[in-house]
């Protein structure tokens, strides 16, 4: 088990996500180092896929650039490398199990050891499935990061008990992308996980607004952004970095204020 | 859980050889996959489900399909004696019709009121189409780009038969990508709607199911031999893309160990060139789809884009089932390039007066050359998993024929 649920005791957290490589190496790494510094809690880096089911356009997008600058899997450890010289902020993978797969479980496990990235999150290995990379994970402190969606019904208890480092919890149904409205039943989604265990939950999927990340930081223990923030990558390219350490701000306070509010009823 | 594994030794349900299969599905679509598996295996036993499977199959699809025995073609090739599972000769012209039959019922029984598909080379889309408008569902299918440009006349059909047809413009546009669009449109809207998956592929129970409505391929040969022949085939010949006709078609006869199984993959310009769909003899082991199986990826395991004249084999990965029956020895898996199927195409039209789908007509060239090196006793059961009409255009250009569509 890794430190990550420690950074969500009396504190609301932001996971802020970026694809490797897109649109290239150096900015990458200045993204990493934006969003450290901008105030991310947790850096969730994607490692791109050819068929990454989960996403939408704008994460497949981003994969088809990273591809084009030539991403491997090697490169990605290497941008952590490389970011790892500047901050020490937690970074998560999120990528698919084939990935993780042909690299080995092992091998892969213990390079996250290496670079000191904290837990994996895997949206296409359910719990179904957890036992083929979980032991693996143990060996080397990482966090198999679960995700529990709007249709999880019965599985919420199975999913929460065995949960480790945060609850990603999906705010709607289908794949990512930004979104106006979310699944209604958010509120007592979080509240039943909480009936099960201690283990902090972050609400992702669609999020794109500092307004909407203090609602959905209001409702569980963080937020996580992914599609915002690739955008930006895809309209600024080299010029990123400032623009999403300004919006990882904007983003920051927000979800202060929830903590601020949270702390006063 | 209920002990529905074909493995002895895990529980896991759905795994094969203790490798292959398994459940690989974003979290979103698992409360689904459960209700569909719980669903399968409630009604497979149910007489009622039965009796109503069995009508649409005899007195909708034209079931049970002719065993023809290919008199021409054994005589020229002069070895065994060749008979033909004419699936071509099923309502819509493939084996497709018999699973979507199946899963359709299921999904109207689940209470279900749309039916989404993916589609290579349309036959599967056309029959998803062709039962939504028999039991009045919607039904979107999602299609390739790359596929409706060269399957124009199925897309036409499907349109016909009142389904929205989304050519799919990511990734390489073919069946793969098609696939994917499914799985997404499935984890958007589950609540009233049923992917009826047409391969033996994806995430348990999917496999299994696809086998079963598709076993009936192998049931009725097995019967139809004994009373022709009074015997069991010497060699079954199937074409495998994702591999639902060739698993219906080996299905009964995997435990008749003196039945050779045979799956012919789309070796596209060849086996050991870059544009091949021979998953089975080149793939690796890998993740995808919802299941573990055997795919044509990269060291990375980035799936790399697949190439057949076939739109219905173009696949980069196969069934679990396969990639077991493969490693454990019990089926035997070949290529059949572009030229090679084309020319079994040629073949069989003058041969029989049959004009097959060009997927079927890889099969078809495996028996050309397989026939002659076996006895005049000896029998193989060939599948023409479709019809030729759909290909007729795209064979003509590939010959260099021009023809006004």
């Amino acid at each position: 088990m890794s430190n990550l649920s420690e950074i969500f005791k009396n504190h609301k957290a932001f996971i802020p996500f970026v694809v490797a490589d897109d649109p290239d190496f150096d900015t990458t790494v200045a993204n990493i180092i934006a969003l450290a510094e901008g105030g991310a809690d947790i850096v969730e880096i994607g490692i791109p896929f050819s068929d990454p089911i989960a996403d939408g356009g704008v994460i497949q997008a981003a994969d088809l650039r990273a591809f084009d600058a030539g991403v491997r899997t090697k490169t990605v450890f290497e941008i952590v490398e490389a970011a790892r010289k500047q901050t020490n902020v937690p970074i998560v993978f999120l990528t698919y199990l084939n990935i993780v797969f042909k690299y080995g479980y092992d091998a892969f496990c213990q390079k996250c050891q290496e670079l000191g990235v904290s837990g994996l999150v895997i949206p296409d290995m359910p719990y179904e499935s957890r036992e083929d990379i979980v032991p693996t994970a143990d060996k080397y402190d990482i966090d198999i990061i679960p995700l529990i969606a709007p249709t999880s019904g019965h599985r919420v208890e199975k999913i929460a008990k065995a949960a480790s480092g945060f609850i990603y919890v999906v705010s709607s149904l289908g794949i990512t992308g930004e979104r106006n409205e979310f699944f209604n039943g958010l509120k007592d989604l979080v509240a039943e996980i909480k009936s099960y265990t201690d283990v902090p939950t972050a609400i992702g999927f669609g999020v794109h607004t500092p307004k909407q990340a203090k609602a959905m930081a209001g409702i569980a223990d963080g937020v996580i952004i992914g599609s915002a923030i690739v955008d930006i990558v895809a309209k600024q390219k080299q010029n990123a970095p400032q623009a999403i350490e300004k919006y990882t701000q904007s983003i920051r306070a927000a979800v202060d204020e929830a903590q601020t509010e949270e702390a006063h009823v | 859980m209920k002990n529905l594994t074909e493995s002895k030794t895990t529980k896991r349900p759905g795994i094969f050889a203790d490798t292959y299969g398994g459940q690989y599905i974003p979290e979103t679509l698992m409360t689904e996959l459960e209700k569909v598996d719980k669903a399968f295996h409630t009604l497979k036993d149910d007489p009622d489900f039965q009796a109503e499977l069995h009508d649409l199959l005899i007195n909708y699809a034209n079931r049970p399909s002719l065993l023809y025995y290919a008199k021409n073609m054994t005589e020229d090739l002069g070895g065994a004696k060749i008979y033909l599972k004419r699936e071509d000769l099923n309502h819509t012209g493939a084996h497709k019709i018999n699973n979507v039959i199946g899963q359709a019922l299921l999904a109207k029984h689940l209470g279900k009121k749309r039916l989404i598909a993916e589609t290579g080379a349309g036959q599967h889309g056309v029959a998803t189409a062709t039962i939504a408008a028999l039991f009045g569902m919607d039904c979107e299918i999602f299609m390739g780009k790359e596929d409706t440009d060269r399957q124009k006349l199925n897309v036409y059909r499907m349109e016909l038969l009142g389904a929205k047809v989304h050519p799919v413009t990511t990734g390489s546009m073919v069946l793969k990508d098609a696939i994917n669009a499914t799985l997404q449109e499935w984890a958007s809207r589950s609540e009233d709607t049923f992917y009826v998956m047409g391969s033996a592929v994806g995430p348990y129970p999917f496999p299994e199911m696809v086998k079963y409505f598709q076993s009936v391929i192998s049931k009725e040969s097995k019967q139809q031999l004994k009373a022709k022949e009074n015997t069991l085939p010497d060699m079954v010949v199937a074409c495998v893309g994702g591999g639902s006709n060739a698993i219906g078609s080996f299905a009964d006869y995997i435990d008749d160990p003196s039945v050779k199984l045979v799956g012919v993959e789309a070796a596209g310009k060849g086996v050991n060139s870059d544009k091949t769909a021979a998953t089975i003899e080149r793939g690796t082991v890998g993740i995808f789809h919802g299941m573990k199986s055997l795919f044509l990826q990269n060291e990375d395991g980035q799936i790399n884009p697949v190439y057949s004249i076939s739109a219905g084999l173009d696949y980069p990965g196969v069934g679990p089932e396969h990639a077991a029956l493969a490693k454990e020895g019990r089926a035997q898996y070949v290529g059949i390039t572009d030229d090679e199927a084309v020319q079994a195409f040629e073949y069989i039209a003058r041969q029989e007066g049959i004009v097959a789908a060009i997927e079927s007509c890889h099969a078809v060239a495996y028996v050309e050359k397989i026939a002659p090196t076996m006895s005049k006793d000896q029998i193989i059961v060939c599948t023409l998993s479709g019809r030729g009409d759909k290909d007729v255009a795209s064979i003509a250009k590939y010959k260099g024929v021009d023809i006004d569509e």
